[in-house]
């Protein structure tokens, strides 16, 4: 009956009670590990879903990086070095997870690098002052960890623990993206200038993040099912403004939606409409920075090839010298 | 270029079994070391790694979970809850 079941996932058909049996356990919480039976269109979905995920890492390091080089102290530097760090390990773990359903690494560069694979929309947006680092912590990192937390719980094994991993590493991105905005904030009028500016950049762009509106999203409905998405697009954004906006009034900023205003009868902000044209026009390749990314990555594969090479030599070399050795 | 898939266990402190974190590529056991290090322990989380060729794990097959485990699950008589005890005897 196993044997049968991964035949047919090639197929077309997958007998109803693996199917049945699946969702079972899904909805009795239990989860999927690499090798247990799974409808090929799981599989998909997931590898998709966890690819753009681990694209979106890697990219992501590209804006912040832009600044490594002129963070305005020593300490900033480190910082910033150590936060883009972890970002690159984070497109580790999830690379390494969604390998487990079957796609190799290569395939996954290949996708991204030829523009089949997509990655979040906000890398493609330019980081133009400094306070834009602390907006990205604040803002791209929140908007992530508000993502990120129910994946914990995602119904895929390797997925759900590489989420666990990186909701870890994420509070502290958040916290000095937060940081950088508070001494701006609290700075002479030019800071504060500067930070307020940041805010107006980044603001609309972190509310796309969390995709398109719930009535436009096509993917939602099976992936709710499937526990591999915990919360509909439009609750994650909810949820974030109404984090966001208090964290805004602290630092004296305002958010830049002349719409946005308290609603006791749902108890969270009402906000203007979003620009999903905008939105799309980014996602479809037109952002202000989409064909940078691409390039900046395209070049730094093209001119690692010679470590690849390197290492292919130095590997060769070494099992010459310990079969001469036998 | 041949990178292999290793996978990665971690002792987080003295006293504790390696455990399972992940995987990564290298060309050989002394990089996957080296980048295993660096992916999986920026923050203290090991004091000890061990990597291991993926090609070498021989696993179980999930599909005859049910035939290897549950065998165990009606031998109650392994447990010491089985047997009562005389209220006399108060530690055992
Ligand atoms: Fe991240
Ligand atoms: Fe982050």
């Amino acid at each position: 009956m196993y044997s049968q079941g991964l035949t047919d996932a090639k197929g077309s058909e997958e007998p109803q009670e693996l199917l049945d049996a699946f969702q079972k356990k899904i909805d009795a919480e239990i989860k999927i590990e690499p090798r247990d039976w799974m409808p090929e269109a799981y599989r998909k979905t997931l590898i998709r879903q966890m690819s753009q995920h681990a694209h979106s890492e890697i990219v992501g390091q590209l804006p912040e990086g832009n600044w490594i080089t002129r963070a305005p102290t020593l300490k900033r530097k480190m910082i910033l070095l150590a936060k883009v760090q972890d970002e690159a390990g984070h497109g580790l773990y999830i690379y390494s997870a969604t390998e487990t359903l079957g796609v190799s690494r290569e395939q996954l560069t290949t996708e991204l690098l030829t523009g089949q694979a997509k990655y979040s929309s906000i890398f493609n947006y330019p980081t133009t002052s400094w306070a834009d680092i602390g907006a990205i912590g604040w803002l791209v990192d929140g908007a992530a960890i508000m993502n990120q937390v129910p994946l914990c719980r995602a119904s895929y094994g390797p997925y759900a623990r590489s989420m666990v991993r990186i909701c870890k590493e994420e509070s502290f991105h958040q916290r000095q993206g937060y940081e950088i905005m508070t001494v701006l904030a609290r700075g002479s009028e030019a800071q504060k200038i500067m930070a307020q500016k940041a805010l107006n950049r980044f603001w609309w762009p972190s509310l796309m993040m969390f995709g398109p509106s719930d009535k436009d999203s096509k993917h939602s409905e099976q992936s709710m099912k499937w526990k591999i998405k915990r919360f509909s697009n439009d609750d994650l954004r909810q949820k974030f403004i109404d984090a966001t906006v208090p964290q805004a009034e602290h630092l004296g900023l305002t958010i830049p939606d002349p719409e946005l205003k308290w609603n006791d009868d749902k108890q969270g902000y009402d906000h203007g409409e979003i620009n999903w044209d905008e939105f799309m026009n980014v996602i479809k390749g037109h952002g202000p920075c989409n064909h940078q990314r691409m390039q900046a990555r395209i070049k730094a594969h093209e001119e690692g090839a010679w470590v690849r090479d390197a290492v292919e030599v130095y590997q060769a070399n070494q099992q010459k010298i310990k079969e001469e050795a036998a | 270029m041949s990178s292999k898939l290793y996978e990665v266990f971690i002792r987080s402190k003295a006293g504790l079994n390696h455990r399972h974190v992940g995987s990564l590529h290298a060309s050989d056991e002394k990089m996957a070391l080296m980048n295993a290090r660096d992916v999986y322990t920026r923050r203290q989380e090991g004091v000890s790694i061990w990597v291991v060729e993926a090609k070498y794990i021989t696993a179980s097959n999930p599909a005859q979970e049910h035939q290897w485990f549950d065998p165990a699950e009606d031998k109650v008589y392994r447990h010491p809850t089985f047997y009562p005890l005389n209220k006399e005897v108060e530690n055992m």
